[in-house]
């Protein structure tokens, strides 16, 4: 196998690894507010890529341009969820939340196949379309911009988060709730603010996702496993350890796809979770 | 220890954990009992033993669940990986080497067991997300590994031969749904007869604390980890019966029918229906949501499918926020009320 194969693999592993680290930051967000999983992650995902595709079908708008949009819509979704499903069992046994948000998936995602049916949709002729080729390596340009795009995203989120002042007060909710509270922070707020945030981050990805990506109900599965793997060795709750996570999934995944075999690259994957449980559960950066 | 002490501690061991329940109860789980004995002579169509037989396969199942979840407080995503378990391990076993179901059953069940202590000991000492994921993931895992087993079938699965001689050995019956009737209802009395029984049990009562008071019970030297790997394994091998019934069934095992996500959906959605933790509770979430399922999909057709599952997914919503002790509970606490006040 000759090592143009290997880095070609490299670089498209890291721009997928860009869009994994975002849809897994969201879910960590979110984790580490209120403890709760969303397992219906990967249905808000495919609801972007629905979004994003119709706002393409119906309006002629490319994914690219019509990404805040998109975004808006997926934020307040998060606040509506927040409101609507996680208000009610934040205070829940572990159970009740887990069943929740799981059945908020099946809900959406068997939703979804009842209006759209399971076809695999697709944009056709977006507006940044084919590859470069640098050195012999080739960048498909839809994923160079989605890999961007997600880092830009990261980067923001993570200024946010860290540099003002409703990100602190975001910080301080998810180390100690009740000393939040007490310091006047409006933690409820947060927590619906921690919703939109998190689903934002998923609107991003799916929007840039839809320009190179089939869209279909199914498509927030594989992308939700994945982002759960990324969760478990960055670390739940850990911004920074997401973004490291995603990308190393996206490495495993397409490196794995080239020297193992392609149909087993989600194993792989998927095997990397275990290891990490067993060797080291609070994740690369995280508590636990 | 002094003697007055003694006698305190024997009248302690004396009072009985369980209280007897009223006569009437008793006498109506009998009879609830004889007349789903003689229900196919009452009811002679083969869709009302159909509908039965799914009732029962699907009792099974959310009793499964329900040992995992309710009993030691932890949640599977996965469960349909000890169906597909047994129903292959029983048909393959058959088709391989001829050997009998019956042994085809047991070895399910071991194997089920084994795979529950696989993915439980090393994620059950953890909080209870992680277990959740760690079921989440292995049930896709398992199910694109038989997709591309060739050895298994693959993706097309096993079609197991019509074998008319031998009906009790070889487990297949062409003529009536009769005897799938009285087995499936015999296994599901069965499992409903382990969880009352382990309720009563050093076992249980140990598997409650750990749910209810994890570091309570690790502070009386129960090993939490442990007793959940346990109860994980009790459950894996519950299901895998319904597994191998469900392989004799309808004699066609493949990895996207016995190993369908619907599955762990479905036996979730029972027991939260019906009653988290309680005996009866996955039977009651069994009873309404069989007919259920079976009736949509003749009034919907083909895309009954995922109508039943949008249903589904919205009732486990809305009884995790409104009614999080199950349909059950609404009877249990009147009756503990009029209890309490007399």
């Amino acid at each position: 196998m000759s090592s143009d194969v290997i880095i070609q693999a490299i670089v498209s592993g890291l721009l997928m690894g860009l869009v994994y680290a975002l849809v897994a930051v969201g879910l960590s967000l979110i984790f580490g507010l209120m403890e709760i999983v969303n397992f219906a992650h990967g249905e808000f995902l495919m609801l972007s890529m629905f979004f994003s595709f119709w706002l393409w079908a119906l309006l002629g708008m490319d994914p690219l341009l019509s990404l805040p949009i998109v975004v808006l819509a997926l934020a307040v979704l998060g606040f509506a969820t927040h409101y609507g499903v996680i208000r009610h069992v934040l205070n829940a046994p572990m159970l009740a939340q887990i069943c929740a948000t799981f059945g908020l998936a099946i809900a959406i995602r068997s939703g979804a196949q009842f209006l759209w049916t399971p076809d695999f949709r697709s944009v056709q002729d977006p507006l940044v379309a084919g590859r470069l080729e640098i050195a012999g390596i080739f960048i498909g340009q839809p994923q160079l911009v989605a890999g961007l795009v997600c880092f830009a995203a990261f980067i923001a989120l993570w200024l946010f988060v860290t540099r003002t002042e409703t990100g602190l007060a975001l910080q301080a909710t998810a180390q100690d709730r009740q000393a939040a509270a007490v310091m006047g922070i409006p933690t409820d707020r947060m927590f619906a603010l921690g919703w939109a945030i998190g689903l934002g981050c998923v609107g991003v990805a799916g929007a840039m996702l839809s320009s190179f990506y089939f869209v279909f109900p199914d498509v927030g599965i594989n992308f939700a496993l994945l982002a759960f793997v990324a969760v478990a060795l960055g670390g739940f709750g850990s911004i920074l350890g997401s973004l490291v996570a995603g990308v190393a999934i996206g490495l495993v995944e397409s490196l794995g796809g080239v020297l193992i075999s392609p149909s087993y690259k989600l194993l792989i994957v998927f095997s990397l979770y275990f290891a990490v449980v067993l060797v080291r559960p609070m994740g690369l950066f995280g508590r636990y | 220890m002094s003697k007055k002490s003694n006698a305190a501690l024997e009248a302690a061991l004396a009072e009985p954990v369980w209280p007897a329940a009223p006569p009437a109860f008793t006498w109506l789980g009998f009879g609830v009992f004889a007349l789903l004995a003689v229900y196919p002579f009452i009811f002679t169509g083969t869709f009302s033993h159909h509908l039965m037989i799914m009732v029962f396969l699907h009792a099974i199942m959310a009793q499964s669940w329900n040992v995992v979840a309710g009993m030691s407080g932890q949640i599977s995503l996965g469960h349909a990986v000890f169906f597909g378990l047994g129903a292959y391990a029983s048909a393959l076993l058959y088709i391989k080497w001829g050997i009998t179901p019956w042994i085809g059953l047991l070895a399910g069940m071991a194997i089920s067991a084994l795979a529950a202590a696989a993915i439980g000991i090393p994620t059950l000492r953890l909080r209870g997300h992680y277990f959740a994921i760690a079921t989440l993931l292995f049930g896709i895992s398992v199910q694109i590994v038989f997709q591309r087993w060739d050895w298994v079938g693959a993706a097309s699965g096993i079609f197991m031969p019509i074998v008319r001689d031998d009906p009790w050995l070889v487990l297949q019956f062409h003529g009536s749904k009769l005897p799938y009737y009285y087995l499936s209802f015999g296994l599901c009395v069965i499992a409903f007869a382990v969880v009352w029984d382990l309720q009563r049990r050093r076992l249980g009562m140990r598997l409650l604390a750990v749910r209810d008071e994890p570091e309570a019970a690790a502070s009386l030297g129960i090993d939490v980890a442990w007793h959940k790997v346990i109860a994980f394994m009790i459950s894996g091998a519950m299901m895998s019966t319904a597994g191998t019934f469900f392989a004799q069934y309808v004699l066609v095992v493949d990895p996207d029918r016995v190993f369908n996500f619907e599955i762990s959906v479905l036996a979730l959605l029972m027991v939260v229906l019906g009653g988290i933790g309680t005996l009866w509770g996955p039977a009651l979430g069994a009873a309404i949501l069989v007919p259920l399922s079976e009736f949509t999909r003749t009034w919907f057709g083909g895309t009954g499918g995922t109508v039943d599952l949008i249903i589904y997914g919205i009732l486990i919503l809305l009884i995790c926020i409104y009614q999080p002790r199950g349909l059950l509970s609404i009877v249990t606490e009147r009756l503990r009320r009029r209890v309490d006040t007399k």
